[in-house]
């Protein structure tokens, strides 16, 4: 019965609105770093996989320090360095992060597509751009779609790095009650919400990553 | 350009014993991690493929966790957990078991698929050579899979020492704790993560080039070339 209190302390009203705002937070460190890192990480995944030498030299110098370097020290450099504030900060260290390893996957991608696809877009009358924007990306791109998600779902994960700088991200947040409700049951209880918050979002990633590519294999027959 | 001045540097120079004190814990952590990453990996591989159905769930519960939570949960769990049962483990411990828990699981991935990609036939002639299913897949399977995994398994072992970082959120005491503390104490930001980031590079790269010339070197010998 004392437990069954404990939780009840534990899950009020105030504590789950204060863990729904860290949720917000996750979401949104993790969507905004997605959407950017898929930008730019097809960007310079592009320049590494092309022809003209500086692109390549530099997405290649870019891709190789980035890759070789934690995400928590970017994450450090970004908001003690720049002095930029600290989501932002966040953001901006994980994308860089995210981007760099994208851009490798990306990179295999256009490696794998055949060079009669080039050929033949070319001999149509496609420029070098079109060629690229229709016929090329649009297969790479399709044939990454794995592990692109699976990248999606370490960035979920690693959002929780940003609380080391102070964003009360949901780990954040459940450390803030964690000081306050220290329990056993409710340690564990608290942990275990977490966690399995954390799972369902990578795990709808994961479906939603199934999904896509079960309706791409469809329409291209 | 102040951030990044000479005297700066000067005071770095001064404390580089502490650094490379962090830099031996984080290397002794990796080291023990890894081998602990490894051993889970084969184990939870070799579970995965084989052909009795707890065994495979088994394997499904622990990746499919794995997977799906934050590093960093798993760590503040134990940091935490034991606490409630009067256990207080040095930091270093629980990077070990942490990071040879959470890598074991993408390496136990990897060595399925391994498994996986060696033709079935070959498990079918080792058993018609009257191998036990151990016997077959000590002495037939595995061997055959080395090759396709290094790679990946390389790979895996350079996300395992930049993963040791994250031990710095439980003051593990390792490389990144230890020049944090630095910096926050000095204020030289700069310089303390400069040099710390420049260090897991000479950690990281070596391993990395390594990955990168063996799935080369594998995938020639495959006969794939690269259009380049």
């Amino acid at each position: 019965v004392k437990v069954l209190l404990e939780l009840q302390q534990l899950f009020q009203y105030e504590n789950l609105r204060f863990l729904g705002k860290g949720l917000l937070v996750t979401l949104q460190v993790a969507g905004i770093t997605i959407a950017l890192s898929f930008f730019f990480g097809t960007l310079v995944g592009i320049a590494r996989w092309s022809g003209h030498w500086l692109l390549r030299r530099l997405a290649g110098a870019y891709v190789e320090a980035i890759r070789n370097s934690p995400l928590i020290l970017l994450i450090l450099f970004a908001k003690f360095v720049t002095a930029l504030p600290a989501m932002t900060a966040g953001i901006v260290a994980m994308t860089v992060f995210t981007t760099a390893i994208l851009a490798e996957v990306v990179r295999a991608g256009l490696n794998s597509i055949d060079r009669g696809q080039w050929e033949a877009a070319r001999s149509q009358g496609f420029t070098f751009g079109q060629t690229l924007r229709y016929v090329i990306l649009p297969q790479a791109i399709r044939k990454v779609i794995p592990p692109i998600f699976s990248q999606f779902t370490t960035v979920v994960k690693d959002t929780s790095f940003v609380w080391v700088i102070g964003v009360e991200d949901l780990t954040g947040k459940g450390f803030v009650i964690l000081g306050r409700y220290a329990s056993t049951a409710q340690f564990f209880a608290l942990f275990g919400a977490i966690g399995l918050t954390y799972f369902v979002l990578c795990w709808l990633l994961g479906r939603l990553a199934t999904w896509i590519e079960r309706r791409q294999s469809w329409l291209s027959y | 350009v102040e951030r990044f001045a000479l005297w700066r540097w000067e005071r770095l120079l001064e404390d580089w014993q502490l650094i490379a004190a962090g830099l031996g814990r984080t290397v002794a952590t990796a080291g023990l991690a890894l081998l602990l990453s490894l051993a889970l990996g084969v184990l939870f591989g070799l579970l995965a493929t084989a052909p009795w159905r707890p065994a495979r769930i088994l394997n499904r519960l622990y990746v499919g966790m794995i997977q799906n939570i934050p590093l960093v949960t798993l760590f503040l769990f134990f940091f935490y957990a034991l606490g409630h049962f009067k256990l207080y483990p040095q930091a270093m411990t629980i990077g070990v078991v942490g990071l040879g828990i959470y890598h074991g699981a993408y390496m136990s991935e990897v060595v399925r698929a391994g498994i996986q990609a060696v033709h079935r036939g070959q498990l079918e002639a080792a058993f018609s050579q009257g191998f036990t299913y151990p016997q077959a897949m000590r002495y037939v399977i595995l061997p055959q899979t080395i090759q396709v995994v290094l790679p990946p398994l390389t790979n895996q072992a350079v996300s395992l020492i930049k993963n040791s970082s994250v031990l710095a959120m439980i003051s593990g005491y390792d490389l990144m704790h230890t020049v944090d503390s630095w910096v926050a104490e000095t204020g030289h930001y700069g310089p303390g993560y400069l040099v710390v980031g420049l260090l897991y590079f000479l950690l990281c790269f070596p391993l990395a080039t390594l990955a990168r010339r063996w799935e080369e070197r594998a995938a020639k010998a495959r006969g794939e070339v690269r259009a380049q």
